[in-house]
C-alpha cells in the first residue's frame, strides 16, 4: 500500500500543486481586496480577541497579540482543511465520476491551499514579533518539526474524514460542532495551562492541536524548549493516522462514485 | 504486446449497501432496511482488438454507462476483471468534468494531467484544443459562466485533441449546434480511422453505429444479449425493441 501511495504521489504531485495554485488564483480573482483577505482575516480576529481577552478579561500573557496570532494561524489551517475535506468528494463529483485518480490527492491539494495561507499568516507573525520586540533563541528551530507534525496530523485526519464524509451525509454538521468545541478546548486566546489549573495540563497533552500551538508559542515567543518527547509521540501518532487514512481510502475509493 | 486492447472477463458490478445515510435517519429508524442490491452488470465478457471500434446498444438503465465507467477504471469490478494491457484511456460523457470556479484554460491543463499527460504535452496542444472548442475569449473565464453547449464543446475538444489509446464515448456525438456536431463527427471519424486507436461508443443513433463501428455489443439488464457484426446485432436489437 505504501509503495502504491509513493508511486501515486510521484505521478499526481504536480496535479495537486497546479490545482491548488489555480484555486488560490480563482479565490483572489473573485474579491475586491483579494489576497489581502489572507492577512486581514486572521489579523481582524486577532484584534477582536486581543480586545476581548486582553482588555475585558484581563489576560496577562506576555506578547499577547503574537500569542493569539500563532494560535489562530495554526488553528485556521487545521480547521479549514478538516472541514473542507468532509464534502470534497461530493464537490468534485464532476471529476471523480469521469476519471480515476487517487482520492487523497484532493486532500493534498487542500493542504497546499491552506498551507500557503498559513505561511502568509506566519509572515505576519514574524512582523508582529519584530514589533513587540520578542527575544529569539535557538529554539525557534523547533518551528519546522512542529509544523511538519501539524501538517501530517491534519492530512491523516482529513483523509479519514473525507472517506466517511462520502457515506455520512450530516458528518459536516457534527464535525462543525465538534471543531467548535475543540476550538475552545485548544486555548487559542487563553493559556490553557494557567486558565484551567485542574485539567489544563492534561488537556494540553491529549489535544494535539493545543499541544502543537503551545509548543510553537514556547519556541517562538518565550524562547523555551518544547517537550520533544511528546512531539515525537504525536509525530508517531500522526504517521499512523496518515497510514490508516490512506489505507481506508485506497480500499474503498472506487466505490465513492456509487454513493454520490 | 497483446493484440487485444480491452479484455473484459466475467465482469459483475453491483450497487449494494452503498447508499449514503444520515445520522438522524439512523437514530429515528429502529430497524435498518435490508440492503438493496442492484446488479448493474452481470457476468459480462468480451474482447476487443487494438484498433477496433465497438458500439454498445441497449435500453436505458441496461448498464451501458456503468460498463464504460468500469472500463475507465472509475469503478472496481465486484467480480471478474478488466485488462487494458497498459493502454491509456479517457472517457467522454455528457455533463461537466470540470472544476467550476477555474477557467477553461486551467481546466484543460488539469484534465490533461489527470488523463496522464505531462504539462509540456498539454501546453503544446492547448492552442489546438482552444481552437477546436471555438470558445474564443471565454477560455480565460471561469467554467461556471459557460453555457451547457460550451461545456460539451470544451470537453469534446480535450478528449479529441489529447488522444489516448482507448477512447470511450458515452452518447456525446450529439453536442453543440448542428455545425459543431458535424465537425466533431468528422474529427471522431478521423481519430477512429487511425489504426491503433480503440474506441467504444455508446449511442442510440443507428446511423452512427453502422457508419463507425466494426462490432456491436447489445446488453440487456447487464447481460450480453449478442456480440458480433454491427449489422447483424443491430437488426436483432431492432426486432427485439420492436
Amino acid at each position: 500500500m505504501l509503495n502504491r501511495a509513493i508511486q501515486d504521489l510521484k505521478k499526481y504531485f504536480r496535479y495537486s500543486v497546479v490545482s491548488a495554485k489555480s484555486k488560490l488564483k480563482a479565490e483572489v480573482a473573485n474579491s475586491y481586496l483579494n489576497w489581502l483577505w489572507w492577512i486581514l482575516d486572521p489579523l481582524c480576529f486577532m484584534l477582536i480577541y486581543t480586545f476581548i481577552f486582553g482588555f475585558v478579561f484581563d489576560a496577562k500573557e506576555q506578547h499577547f497579540p503574537v500569542f493569539i496570532f500563532i494560535g489562530l494561524t495554526m488553528w485556521d489551517f487545521v480547521n479549514k482543511t478538516l472541514l473542507g475535506s468532509v464534502k470534497t468528494i461530493k464537490l468534485n463529483k464532476a471529476i471523480v465520476s469521469r476519471v480515476y485518480f487517487p482520492k487523497f490527492i484532493l486532500v493534498l491539494s487542500k493542504i497546499w491551499i491552506n498551507g500557503f495561507k498559513m505561511m502568509i499568516s506566519f509572515g505576519v507573525v514574524v512582523l508582529l514579533m519584530i514589533i513587540s520586540k520578542v527575544h529569539l533563541s535557538l529554539n525557534v528551530l523547533f518551528f519546522i518539526p512542529i509544523l511538519l507534525i501539524l501538517v501530517l496530523f491534519t492530512f491523516g485526519c482529513s483523509c479519514i474524514v473525507m472517506h466517511y464524509g462520502v457515506y455520512v451525509e450530516d458528518l459536516s454538521n457534527v464535525l462543525n460542532i465538534f471543531m467548535r468545541f475543540v476550538f475552545y478546548a485548544t486555548g487559542i486566546f487563553y493559556n490553557i495551562e494557567t486558565r484551567i489549573p485542574q485539567f489544563g495540563g492534561l488537556l494540553n497533552k491529549i489535544n494535539p492541536v493545543a499541544f502543537l500551538i503551545t509548543s510553537m508559542r514556547q519556541c517562538l515567543i518565550y524562547g523555551s524548549t518544547p517537550d520533544w518527547k511528546l512531539l515525537l509521540l504525536w509525530f508517531t501518532v500522526s504517521v499512523i493516522l496518515v497510514i490508516l487514512g490512506l489505507r481506508k481510502i485506497y480500499k474503498e475509493e472506487n466505490s465513492y462514485v456509487k454513493a454520490i | 504486446m497483446s493484440e487485444f486492447a480491452i479484455e473484459v472477463e466475467n465482469l459483475s458490478i453491483s450497487y449494494k449497501g452503498l447508499k449514503s445515510y444520515s445520522i438522524k435517519k439512523n437514530l429515528l429508524r429502529r430497524k435498518r432496511s435490508e440492503k438493496e442490491e442492484f446488479r448493474a452488470v452481470k457476468n459480462l465478457s468480451f474482447k476487443l482488438k487494438k484498433g477496433e471500434i465497438l458500439g454498445i446498444v441497449g435500453k436505458n438503465g441496461s448498464g451501458k454507462s456503468t460498463l464504460l465507467k468500469a472500463i475507465a477504471g472509475i469503478f472496481t469490478p465486484d467480480e471478474g476483471s478488466i485488462d487494458l494491457h497498459g493502454n491509456s484511456i479517457s472517457l467522454l460523457a455528457i455533463g461537466v468534468g470540470f472544476i467550476k470556479e477555474l477557467t477553461g484554460r486551467e481546466n484543460i491543463l488539469l484534465s490533461g494531467m489527470l488523463l496522464g499527460f505531462t504539462e509540456k504535452e498539454i501546453k503544446s496542444r492547448t492552442d489546438e484544443i482552444i481552437e477546436f472548442s471555438e470558445l474564443g475569449d471565454f477560455i480565460d473565464k471561469p467554467v461556471r459562466t459557460y453555457s451547457s453547449g460550451m461545456y460539451s464543446k470544451l470537453s469534446f475538444a480535450i478528449t479529441a485533441i489529447l488522444e489516448t489509446d482507448i477512447i470511450l464515448i458515452d452518447e456525446v456525438l450529439s453536442v453543440g449546434d448542428a455545425r459543431f456536431r458535424k465537425k466533431s463527427y468528422a474529427k471522431m471519424k478521423e481519430l477512429i480511422n487511425q489504426n491503433d486507436r480503440t474506441v467504444v461508443i455508446v449511442s442510440h443513433d443507428n446511423k452512427t453505429l453502422i457508419d463507425l463501428c466494426d462490432k456491436l455489443l447489445w446488453i440487456n439488464d447487464g447481460e450480453v444479449m449478442q456480440f458480433g457484426e454491427t449489422k447483424a446485432v443491430l437488426s436483432a436489437y431492432e426486432k427485439y425493441v420492436g
